[in-house]
């Protein structure tokens, strides 16, 4: 394994309204390519916090944050836009379709905005995706006609698309029922074994965490087992 | 980059928000109608009150007035000594108010490169015999066919020919209102008083009518040659020369030059007629005031629904911008919202403006004083349609770029984190 996909050294982060409170204190750990970690901890510890952070959505913190090797901090807004399309890939707790679109073009949307690729290739991309995912029969269909756990699988097949270096997700099985969690994880666990795909998600899920590579747990604001993460800077 | 995204992006939101997206465009189009009609219209209407004057007004009138001469004998005698003179009471000399060697300035005139025609004009004040009463009149000799050229002079003929006066002798044109008075129509004959005070009988070959019926009570038209006989002078006795220019502009300059030149007073359309050019910008002041007016209200129209979708769209907006989408792709893809309605709306309005004024330059429309006028007066100038597209371009960017901007400034956390 060469370099590490994410690195992050000593992120702090206030919240300044209605009072100034630490919701990170120096927080420090990196993912390596292909590893499945997940983030567990109470409401409010901050992990959530932490994600948007680390996927270049929220700028304003202390410290440095590091992707591929590139840091992030001097960025700009169109640049890290840029990142954020070629390099992550995000599943939120909810799908965030675009009602407008059918499931193949919200599939392909990300893909479009990279250019790298043309309009038929990004096509038969996206058809593959959605084939990893079991869904390719559903690609023409509106997401309002899909049901809650197909819907996560498409959000999952878009934050694919550009094969990005790291996938972050934002509890993605928080809505779904048992099965469909499984399905989701098991597609995780794919994706990190088979493709060499960074995860890192956030989840109250302990069953769904407990199988991941890696937990790392947080309280506070802080990453409380430092002990058993392995890539954490000294 | 990326544009075609970014339009099939706008075409969706736009087919999302199909009615409201209907309801501006139709905003814009009702605007874009209203002020190229109310343009067309009023220009129309402008055309045809300037042309009462215009046509009928030479750019620059050649004229020797009746004055006190400016160096009288006396100060001729007295020059060069120290002393100054006094003098109440001066009267013009008499003489008739005739241009001295017209036709020598007539072919001058005719030479210059910057004149469209010159019609020679002699004016003589009669009276009309009705019975034992007598009217007052003008009679204006004329070369029919010049006048007609220059000044529309057909136009005005509403009954019998204009052409007539040259071929009949001792014919008239008569006022369409002296002609009630003195219960006188075509091919009757008419007595007249000159100024010397013979009698002389006038064949009414024409009537003529200008809309203003104190002139009609007043004016008649003859034939140069018939005006100078009633005068008793000779065929080079004329009072007016009426220029034409073929840049009316130049008026009041080549006035100054020719009244040096030719030693006569000229009058030039612009300070005969100050006031009615001041009447003309006003109208066309106020018809542009209103257009603008129209399409502000579509414009606001426009940013209201644009805000609307903007909230209704958080959640779009943030997920395009989580994906990678930059806050300027974002302003772009609303901007592209707001002209793409501007566009479409703006293009049915030229379409609709067209076909308004052409359905009001239909309509009939006859007044009275104006005998050459059937329908209402339209004028379709390209340049309505051209203010008229960039306007609406421009209200639809203003209107969708301030929402865009703040769409753009969307931040994406706060909108998935709320969820």
């Amino acid at each position: 394994m060469d370099s590490p996909a994410l690195e992050a050294r000593l992120i702090t982060k206030y919240f300044n309204d209605p009072v100034r409170v630490q919701v990170l204190r120096e927080i420090s750990f990196s993912l390596a390519r292909g590893e499945f970690a997940s983030v567990v901890g109470k409401s409010g510890c901050g992990k959530s916090t932490l994600l948007y952070i680390l996927s270049t959505m929220d700028t304003t913190y202390e410290g440095t944050l590091l992707i591929d090797n590139v840091e992030m901090g001097a960025k700009k807004e169109a640049e890290l836009a840029r990142v954020r399309n070629e390099k992550i890939g995000f599943v939120f707790q909810f799908h965030y379709l675009l009602n407008e679109f059918t499931v193949l073009r919200n599939v392909m949307l990300p893909g479009e905005k990279l250019g790298k690729y043309s309009g038929a290739e990004i096509e038969s991309r996206a058809y593959e995706k959605l084939k990893i995912l079991g869904i390719e029969g559903e690609a023409l269909k509106k997401p309002y006609q899909l049901s809650g756990g197909q819907k996560q699988r498409v959000a999952i097949a878009r934050a694919l698309i550009n094969d990005p270096l790291i996938i972050m997700g934002d509890e993605p099985t928080g809505n779904l029922d048992k099965k469909n969690s499984e399905i989701v994880f098991a597609i995780f666990k794919e994706l990190a074994e088979t493709y060499h795909q960074a995860l890192l998600i956030v989840t109250h899920d302990q069953e769904f965490a407990a199988q991941t590579h890696r937990i790392i747990e947080m309280e506070d604001g802080r990453i409380t087992n430092g002990a058993t993460a392995a890539g954490i800077i000294a | 980059m990326k544009m075609p995204l970014l339009y099939s992006v706008a075409a969706a939101l736009l087919q999302a928000r199909g009615k409201q997206t209907l309801v501006a465009a139709i905003g814009v189009t009702f605007s874009i109608t209203m002020f190229i009609t109310l343009l067309s219209f009023m220009s129309g209407l402008n055309q045809l009150l300037d042309g009462l004057v215009l046509n009928r007004t030479p750019h620059v009138r050649l004229y020797n007035e009746l004055q006190p001469a400016a160096e009288q004998p006396v100060d001729r005698y007295t020059r060069g000594q120290r002393q100054h003179n006094f003098i109440r009471s001066i009267k013009p000399r008499n003489e008739l108010p005739r241009i001295h060697n017209s036709s020598a300035i007539l072919a001058a005139l005719r030479r210059d490169p910057r004149v469209r025609g010159v019609a020679p004009k002699t004016q003589a004040q009669v009276f009309y015999n009705v019975g034992t009463v007598t009217l007052n009149g003008t009679i204006s000799g004329i070369e029919a066919e010049q006048e007609n050229a220059l000044f529309a002079f057909s136009d005005y003929v509403v009954g019998g020919n204009y052409r007539s006066l040259n071929t009949v002798t001792n014919s008239i044109i008569l006022g369409k209102g002296a002609a009630d008075l003195m219960l006188v129509t075509l091919g009757d004959v008419i007595q007249i008083t000159t100024p010397k005070g013979d009698h002389v009988p006038l064949k009414v070959v024409g009537l003529f009518q200008s809309g203003l019926l104190e002139i009609d009570k007043v004016q008649s038209y003859t034939s140069l040659a018939t005006a100078q006989k009633l005068l008793g002078e000779s065929n080079n006795y004329v009072t007016d020369l009426q220029v034409k220019l073929h840049d009316m502009t130049l008026a009041p300059r080549l006035a100054k030059e020719y009244a040096a030149l030719y030693e006569v007073q000229a009058l030039d359309i612009q300070t005969a007629n100050s006031d009615f050019e001041t009447g003309t910008f006003i109208r066309t002041l106020i018809s542009y005031a209103v257009g603008i007016t129209l399409l502000t209200v579509a414009g606001f129209g426009i940013y209201n629904i644009l805000n609307m979708m903007i909230y209704e769209k958080m959640d779009t907006i943030a997920i395009l911008k989580a994906v990678g989408f930059s806050g300027r792709d974002v302003r772009r893809l609303f901007v592209m919202v707001a002209l793409s309605i501007g566009l479409f709306g703006g293009a049915l309005g030229l379409v609709c403006g067209l076909g308004l004024s052409a359905l009001i330059s239909q309509l009939p429309f006859t007044p009275p004083s104006l005998p050459t006028v059937k329908t209402y007066p339209v004028v379709f100038n390209p340049v309505f349609y051209g203010i008229a597209a960039a306007f609406s371009l421009i209200t639809t960017y203003l209107a969708g770029f301030f929402p865009a901007r703040k769409a753009s400034q969307i931040d994406p956390v706060v909108i998935i984190r709320g969820k």
